[in-house]
């Protein structure tokens, strides 16, 4: 097996490189300088002057005099000779010679003249070729090169949980399953597309989304880890704006620079509290300024994280290592958020009673000057202050009125038609929520080391898309999920999977476990526990003892929530940074210490014994029987187990499925006929009427499985 | 340039690593059939391939979050005591911080301890750690330490991430990364906690971009060590398993159809899960250890008077005892790597009496580990770890407001590390500071080097162990410097 993937693979590449004559830089050179180049002929080290990231240097005399690279000459280019030459001595790389291939490689992009593109992901998106093109027809044509084809369209029962749990977070209820099952006219799936885009709980999913960029927590962090009681107003604004569709680059510009606008609203103010959710350090030696130096830093490296794809924390010491950001382009950047002050405004509380402090940010101009190593104690002077610029290897930012660049300037820019990069990194993050996987290779990575997607097409005409829509997210959702790539089956067939193993062309739909909150949030709604409200301060519901003293010195106290909030969504569940909900962490849910792009989606046995065994999961089998048993319309264990079986995941159970949870069914009743007082400790506090505790506990020990199915936890 | 998760994406066959990225469908039909048939529980599994031969399997890091001083501990000063209340030179005090001192008038502060040298090898402990001492032929100091961080959390990171950031695997996930586990039914990181909590709290024992099965799973301190580890109330363990078998065979039904290989991964953990219902009650229940090892351990020992900061909530005594013992059985049972963390030797003021209580707390468990260790013949491939995130200064602290220097501030200069086992020298005291303890004089070794060398004892070279997160290859120690392995430390 292994040998057949891996002969498929190389039949990919082989005939890719057939199509592909000529050589390609980023494909085909730049891997080779990153691997065994640039280490001493870099960003950190550029050993006799030469530096490898930097086209300039590539192509002007080095410090020996001679020129590295001389297009179409291989006997003036330095680098050729000293990658052929054959005293060891004089022989580069020093310790392992280049293989042969990777010289032919190198000779003829020398030949071919040495091109020296953009990178792929710099360039702007006109100087890619436009065509007619849908998702679909994109894909088909990336699938034929390679002889494949399309997955078969998934079941209309499958097709709605997916987007159910895909645009809500949430399962459909077994009604909105029937009715959509029968309605055979043309337009029932745009029809139920457009009702989960206008669903409050649309905005609840895609925010949630949105606060794992902004490292959203509600303390402080670092070893005092202050409660923030007022965090949670700030996701409260993430999700309305994303309800009422607020277009792209508006949702950035307010986030980034809301103080900025002219008279801006208080809800325009409370926007700019993205970048007030950096940890604060409130240790007693802790020296105030390199606080906030740190935070700043951190503002920088998340807005290039999150609207950039890129990497630039590596420039606060150094030049960036593998990408064209030198420390000089990192501190440019730094400088829009070094004229940046914390402050606070004032909101009104909700329904005119009043107003509460936020926190927010404010402009206040400051001298940035480049640190050296990064150490707020060493600013440079000699190199004079730096002001704020965007990095030279991106498209400049237009001075407006002002003599000075800020914020608004930035937020701006960033969201200009002119700059790609960041159009590319947002429909690229809509197309990894709808597919489990993004368009590029690394799903956070657009920096000059990652190879140009196979998909670049259908990433560049996304992002045309998204700027004719108006950066509207909510039409772009529905444009992904109209297609037929998106309502592929996620079955495996046997020839795709040898030739496409990881699914790069998208030949079908990606299964993939649901999200840490969505787990809780499948549960409570399965089994009809979960409590519904959008926004609000954040809630505590029970968790296992001993969690909260991990926290400092045991300051923390969790006050378990009563009523309603004991069944919220779990993306309202307070978050601690250094004690955090353990049900959240066991299930990849970001500790919101730095900006997370993606999460990981890891698959373990300390998964099992949550879902099987905690409180608030094994609360839900129990409400989950009683639900099931006190349904008037189920007359017999048939019809329970088939309703049972829908809620979890859709579709009707298989005879044999049945007989299996028969099979358990009977195991139960066996047990609890004999073990009443057992029956009664199963069943908790959710007794039936008119049922018998031995009856209900039978039952639940049932529903705890079918909440436990691989079906259900995964979204199809 | 492979990285080591490309490199071993074919061969990881380890049962606590079943990512989406790892395993192919048939291996893994394969490792179920042999992991239902299992039944011992420490059993070399196919795990990935160590860079050269290992000398350490297993590692017990303890470690005293808050940094312990070393000048009253270890590093033995006699012109310190000679200079105390007198001011320092000038010149060494330029440019460095501390979180509360007064550099313009602090002044030396010596040790009231009184210091000896200890076993053939002479090495020197305070009387704070009279029964430690007693195996200083068998540890290997290391004076010579020193961090670039000077507050607790970013210098616990420092120490057990190798950087002041957050998001990174700590040491115990990256060893396991490397390494794979030993054993079917148990975490291959483990935490332990006695005392109040640390300053970095969980953020310790985080996998960061490491997948999540590498994160330590901390114990709890009771019968049911683990979270969500009993069965729900009323749930007898013959329906947990007859639910397991439904559900294990209603996932394959699913998987014939889906053919999804997480499926198959997702029954594994099921059946490992299930396993560790039993495995880990039987890991803590102490019952059938002979009450002298109990005793040697100080398992019920009794809290003392006093103790301030380090009292935290309970028997800080007992705990850190337990924890101890604990560690034994863990490292028997093959478990990797094993974290205790007891936090407060941040000792600012009343460091003399808060020392004792704390160094009294560590000193006979620590003892009884190594002596235990030893005579089970396990010490030789077990690396014990004693250390803090930094050291403490030679100068009192003259807080603000403060009118008795009686405690010591941050020092991120100089600290010291001991360690035993695992193929280091015993006896071996390395690297020296100063007259005055303030900065390594010989053979300073960087965090990142204590690091270097701690993978090296385990076979992993720190270079070669990377992960690719946002398009860097990280590794344990920073990208950005030179780290080197403190060869000279190995037997």
């Amino acid at each position: 097996m292994k040998v057949a993937t891996a002969i498929c693979s190389a039949l990919i590449i082989f005939s890719w490189a057939k199509t592909n004559a000529e050589i390609d830089f980023s494909r085909d050179v730049r891997p080779i300088l990153n691997a065994h180049c640039t280490k001493c002929h870099g960003g950190i080290r550029a050993k006799s002057g030469l530096n490898l990231i930097n086209k300039e240097s590539v192509f002007s005399a080095s410090e020996s005099g001679l020129i590295p690279i001389v297009s179409g000459n291989l006997e003036k280019s330095e680098l050729i000779s000293r990658i052929n030459h054959t005293d060891k001595e004089e022989r580069m790389p020093p310790k392992n010679s280049l293989k042969k291939e990777q010289i032919t490689t190198l000779n003829q992009w020398v030949k071919e003249g040495a091109k020296w593109p953009k990178h792929w992901s710099f360039k702007s998106l006109k100087e890619t070729p436009k065509k007619k093109q849908t998702i679909d027809s994109i894909v088909e044509e990336n699938l034929k090169v390679s002889k494949l084809n399309r997955s078969p369209i998934a079941d209309k029962r499958t097709l709605i949980r997916r987007l159910s749990l895909d645009l809500l977070g949430l399962p459909p209820e077994p009604e909105e399953i029937l009715s959509f099952e029968s309605d055979e006219s043309d337009d029932a799936y745009e029809r139920l597309v457009k009702k989960l885009l206008s669903s409050p709980h649309f905005g609840e999913r895609w925010a949630r989304h949105w606060l794992d960029g902004a490292r959203y927590a509600d303390s402080d962090g670092y070893e005092k880890d202050n409660n923030r009681p007022n965090a949670w107003r700030w996701r409260k604004w993430v999700i309305d704006s994303i309800n009422s569709d607020m277009p792209f680059d508006q949702f950035t510009i307010e986030q980034l620079a809301g103080d900025l606008l002219p008279n801006a609203t208080p809800e325009q103010h409370l926007a700019t509290a993205f970048h007030r959710q950096t940890l604060y350090n409130r240790e007693g030696g802790v020296d105030a300024e390199e606080d906030r130096t740190k935070r700043t830093i951190d503002r920088s490296n998340t807005t290039a994280s999150v609207w950039l794809g890129l990497t630039l924390e590596c420039a606060q010491c150094h030049n960036h290592p593998y990408d064209p950001i030198s420390q000089r382009d990192f501190y440019q950047f730094y400088a829009f958020f070094n004229n940046t002050d914390e402050s606070e405004t004032e909101v009104t509380k909700g329904f005119g009673d009043g107003t509460i402090k936020v926190r927010v940010l404010q402009q206040k101009d400051r001298e940035t000057y480049i640190f050296r190593r990064g150490d707020f104690l060493q600013p440079i002077k000699e190199k004079g202050e730096i002001l704020p610029l965007a990095p030279d290897s991106l498209s400049p930012i237009k001075l407006s009125n002002n003599n000075k660049l800020n914020r608004l300037d930035l937020a701006q820019w960033l969201v200009n038609e002119k700059n790609p990069l960041s159009t590319r990194v947002a429909v690229n993050d809509i197309w990894y929520r709808l597919f489990g996987k993004g368009l590029t290779e690394q799903k956070a990575d657009f920096g000059t080391r990652s190879s140009p997607p196979v998909h670049l097409g259908l990433l560049d005409h996304l992002a045309e898309k998204f700027i004719t829509m108006n950066w509207s997210r909510k039409s772009l959702i529905k444009y992904v999920v109209m297609s037929d790539t998106y309502k592929q089956s996620t079955k495996r067939r046997k020839k795709p999977a040898q030739i496409d193993p990881d699914n790069k062309l998208f030949h079908r739909q990606n299964r993939f476990r649901t999200d840490g909150e969505i787990i809780r949030d499948l549960f409570l709604s399965i089994s009809g526990l979960l409590k519904h409200k959008i926004g609000g301060p954040s809630v505590f519901p029970p968790i296992p003892e001993g969690v909260a003293e991990q926290s400092f010195a045991g300051s923390f106290k969790w006050k378990t929530s009563n009523g309603d909030n004991r069944y919220r969504r779990g993306m309202y569940t307070f978050f601690k940074r250094t004690a955090p909900e353990p049900n959240l962490i066991t299930f990849d849910c970001p500790n919101a210490n730095v900006t997370i792009a993606k999460r990981n989606n890891s698959n373990t046995p300390i998964m099992a014994l949550a879902t099987l065994g905690n409180e608030v999961f094994h609360e839900s089998a129990q409400a989950f029987a009683k639900r099931i048993l006190s349904d008037k319309s189920c007359n017999d264990d048939q019809d329970r187990i088939k309703s049972s079986f829908v809620l979890c995941v859709a579709r009707n159970p298989s005879p044999q499925e049945t007989n299996e949870i028969i099979k358990l069914l009977q195991k139960g009743r066996s047990y609890y006929a004999v073990n009443s007082e057992e029956a009664k400790k199963m069943v908790g506090a959710y007794s039936c009427e008119m049922v018998n505790d031995n009856e209900t506990a039978s039952w639940i020990t049932v529903t705890r499985i079918l909440l436990n199915l691989d079906e259900t936890i995964n979204r199809e | 340039m492979n990285s080591y998760h490309q490199f071993t994406s074919d061969t990881r066959r380890d049962f606590l690593t079943t990512s989406a990225s790892g395993i192919g469908g048939i291996a893994l039909h394969h490792m179920l059939s042999k992991e239902l048939a299992a039944n011992s529980p420490k059993q070399k599994i196919l795990g990935p391939k160590p860079h050269f031969a290992p000398r350490a399997k297993n590692c017990i890091f303890i470690f005293m979050a808050g940094a312990p001083s070393q000048l009253d501990l270890f590093d033995y000063k006699p012109k310190l005591n000679e200079l105390n209340g007198q001011k320092m030179n000038a010149d060494l005090l330029k440019g460095k911080r501390f979180a509360f001192l007064q550099k313009e008038s602090a002044v030396l502060m010596g040790s009231p301890r009184k210091f000896k040298q200890h076993g053939k090898s002479g090495m020197w402990f305070s009387d704070l750690l009279p029964r430690t001492a007693t195996c200083a032929d068998d540890i290997c100091m290391v004076r010579s330490m020193h961090t670039d961080q000077f507050n607790h959390h970013p210098g616990q990171l420092q120490m057990q991430c190798g950087e002041a950031r957050f998001g990174l695997p700590s040491t115990g996930s990256w060893i396991n990364y490397g390494l794979g586990t030993e054993n079917r039914n148990l975490p291959g990181y483990i935490v332990l906690t006695a005392g109040r909590g640390s300053s970095g709290g969980a953020t310790l024992w985080q996998s960061g971009f490491l997948p999540s099965n590498y994160a330590g799973v901390r114990l709890r301190n009771g019968s049911n060590p683990l979270l969500n580890l009993e069965n729900p109330r009323g749930l007898p363990n013959e329906l947990q398993r007859a639910g397991l078998d439904a559900l294990q065979s209603l996932n394959k039904t699913h998987h014939r159809t889906n053919k999804d290989p997480e499926i198959l991964s997702r029954i594994a953990n099921y059946e490992l899960a299930f396993r560790m219902q039993s495995a880990a009650p039987e890991l803590v229940d102490l019952s059938k250890e002979k009450m002298k090892t109990l005793d040697s351990y100080g398992v019920n020992r009794a809290l003392p008077k006093g103790g301030g900061r380090g009292k935290g909530n309970g028997n800080a005594y007992a705990d850190f005892s337990r924890n101890c013992l604990l560690a034994r059985r863990m490292i028997e049972r093959g478990v990797r790597f094993i974290n205790i963390i007891h936090a407060s030797w941040d000792h600012h003021s009343n460091l003399n009496q808060e020392l004792e209580f704390n160094a009294g707390m560590s000193d006979q468990p620590v003892a009884a580990l190594i002596n235990d260790l030893k005579e089970r013949g396990l010490l030789d491939e077990t690396l014990v770890v004693w250390a803090g995130e930094f050291g403490r200064t030679p100068l009192g602290e003259n807080r603000r407001g403060r009118e008795a220097n009686t405690g010591r501030d941050h020092h991120s200069n100089a600290f010291t590390v001991l360690m035993a086992g695992g193929g280091v020298r015993g006896g071996l005291t390395y690297g020296s500071t100063d007259e005055i303890g303030w900065a390594p004089e010989e053979n300073p070794v960087h965090v990142n080097d204590f690091q270097a060398t701690l993978l090296h004892l385990f076979g992993l070279d720190h270079e070669r162990l990377t992960y690719p997160d946002a398009g860097v290859e990280r590794r344990l120690t920073s990208i950005t410097r030179q780290s080197k392995v403190v060869h000279e430390l190995f037997t």
